[in-house]
């Protein structure tokens, strides 16, 4: 049996709110991410099979089935590698990409409006600005693991030539991270779903999946359409991707747009979702 | 089990103080200059019809939605700065039930209790003590979809009680249940309340406002349009008793003209008369005497519900 003692001054109240107001300020998005793993883990079956599935299935695919039909290596020079090579990047990062998409947006939703739990949190002492953090600490620590586990799957199928390799878990994760967050923000604003989400994924993260120099170098399309690689956050993500796994040769310059291309969307992401929903939960 | 040991106040000072409160959405003031205090231990109740500004009341107390004019003091700071503060010793029971469906019955406690940055080897037990309280101890590992609409209710109770919260804020808390869902509800309030618990909560349900509540307000239009406790605004609004008169519906204009000097005051409703009187039966037997027979008639104790009505107005609220 225990006991709580619900006497108090308002001074003691205070001094008590005071000091755990200042734990929640700081720690308060950290909390959210814990909720969301959790929330992963009704799902978790489906993440493991996924998370295993789709390199094995892709890289099996494209890499073993698809190559055989691509005599040549692809690209010039020393940085010339069989198509198993090129194209495995870029899976790496498709797949952080489809991830972030699911976990940026229908959760938020569900959070805003289906299963109105995001009100919940924001009457404990957690503001709209650490809900989006929170989401944010759990997908990115999703993509990681997921990213760790496609990452052996390619060392398995002979991928990764190169020795900084494994830092293309990271470009995949700020890949899917860059593109994600941004989608955050839009959800974060939806106040119905009429099927945009939808829309978007057919019109938009599909297209971008194909002509974003994965499956082949962006140089190969018309000139014309070359524009739709240097906006996407996928070709970036690829291309950095390429230079970590197999040293990919571009200018360092090019590499340095690259990263901060991505790192700045994220950025925006974080900070307009983080504005829309605090707007949102103020009503 | 939970035990909680109600204590005197060690101080008088109001744990919520409002003085002007105003809330706009553009030209619209959902809450129009509304003043009161709450005392700690105090059960304060919000009445009034839908749309009159309770819940939006109930946003800025719950230190979450910012006021447009006025002052607001919960346990003496000002939610637009305090805003995490205030909370963190608040328990708050919306509207619509918000529970986790992701998580089963037990983990929605636990979960919610880490935003207290309450350790886990402390919310373990306490879980266990709440579900108990809320008679959900069978249900602990029951997905919340599969819980009655009261059980529900009862965790989100649970929930807002997780941090031992010094205000619970309770916003319709019984509405959509059944009778017996509501009672035991109340009785779970009313423990709360026994224990020292500030309670504020908004209500249309009279009987709830009569049950629950020390003293109330009448809210209407984002205005306060009266204040007291439920005795003392059914004495100050209405009469000790109502006598209901039933004469047919094509009658009652009729006979209402006849009843003049019946009682206190007379109010004429399509299908009854109600004469407001102390005495129901004395009227009654005056009515009788001018030669007037209704169908039925009915003597009643006034309720709040005479008041909130005549206050409020019979018209529908949409």
């Amino acid at each position: 049996m225990s006991t709580a003692t619900v006497g108090y001054t308002n001074d003691e109240a205070k001094a008590k709110a005071m000091a755990l107001g200042a734990k929640m300020r700081r720690m308060g998005g950290w909390y959210v991410a814990e909720h969301r793993l959790r929330g992963m883990l009704a799902y978790l079956q489906t993440m493991i099979a996924t998370s295993i599935g789709t390199p094995v299935l892709y890289l099996y695919a494209l890499g073993v089935g698809l190559a055989t039909l691509i005599d040549a290596n692809i690209g010039e020079g020393a940085s010339a590698v069989p198509y198993l090579v090129f194209v495995a990047p870029a899976l790496l990062c498709s797949a952080a990409l489809t991830t972030a998409t699911e976990e940026f947006t229908y959760p938020i939703l569900l959070g805003f409006k289906w299963n109105p739990i995001f009100f919940a949190i924001n009457s404990a002492p957690i503001s709209g600005g650490q809900i989006i953090n929170g989401v944010f600490y759990a997908v990115t620590i999703r993509l990681i693991g997921q990213s760790i586990v496609y990452y052996l799957f390619m060392i398995a199928f002979g991928a990764i030539p190169g020795l900084w390799g494994w830092l293309t878990i990271l470009t995949a994760t700020v890949t899917g991270m860059a593109i994600g967050t941004i989608l955050m923000a839009y959800t974060a604003s939806m106040k119905e779903d009429r099927g945009q989400l939808a829309y978007i994924m057919r019109f938009g993260i599909i297209p971008l999946t194909l002509f974003s120099g994965t499956f082949f170098p962006l140089d190969t399309l018309p000139a014309f359409l070359h524009w739709i690689g240097w906006i996407s956050p996928l070709w970036h993500g690829v291309e950095l991707s390429r230079v970590l796994a197999y040293g990919y040769e571009e200018p360092g310059s090019l590499t340095a747009v690259h990263i901060a291309y991505l790192l700045a969307l994220t950025i925006i992401g974080v900070v307009i979702a983080r504005r829309v929903s605090a707007r949102r939960l103020n009503k | 089990m939970l035990t909680l040991v109600p204590q005197q106040s060690a101080s008088n000072e109001p744990v919520i103080s409002a003085r002007n409160l105003v809330k706009k959405y553009k030209d619209f003031a959902a809450v129009d200059g509304i003043s009161f205090d709450i005392a700690p231990g105090e059960s304060f109740g919000f009445l009034g019809p839908n749309g009159a500004g309770k819940s939006t009341t109930m946003r800025m107390i719950g230190a979450v939605s910012t006021r447009t004019e006025g002052d607001l003091s919960i346990i003496g700071l000002d939610p637009n700065v305090y805003g995490p503060e205030i909370r963190s010793q608040l328990g708050v029971v919306p509207q619509s039930d918000n529970l986790d469906t992701e998580l089963r019955v037990r983990d929605n406690l636990l979960v919610y209790g880490r935003y207290f940055g309450l350790s886990r080897s402390y919310l373990g037990p306490k879980a266990d003590e709440l579900l108990e309280f809320a008679q959900l101890t069978e249900k602990a590992k029951a997905r919340v979809d599969d819980l009655s609409g009261g059980m529900k209710r009862r965790l989100t109770i649970a929930r807002a009680l997780i941090n031992n919260p010094r205000i619970l804020l309770l916003d319709e808390p019984t509405t959509g249940l059944d009778p017996q869902a509501r009672h035991i509800l109340w009785d779970r309030l009313f423990r709360l309340k026994e224990q020292g618990t500030t309670l504020v909560l908004t209500t249309h349900y009279m009987d709830e406002a009569e049950q629950l509540c020390d003293r109330l307000v009448v809210v209407d239009k984002g205005t306060i349009m009266a204040e007291g406790s439920p005795a003392s605004l059914i004495r100050q609004y209405s009469t000790r008793e109502v006598l209901e008169l039933r004469f047919g519906s094509e009658n009652n204009a009729a006979v209402a003209k006849r009843l003049k000097g019946i009682g206190d005051r007379i109010e004429e409703l399509p299908d009854r008369i109600l004469v407001y009187a102390d005495n129901g039966e004395h009227e009654l037997a005056r009515v009788t005497e001018l030669g007037l027979n209704p169908v039925t008639s009915l003597v009643r104790r006034s309720s709040l519900e005479d008041v909130f009505l005549r206050l409020t107005g019979r018209s529908l609220i949409e």
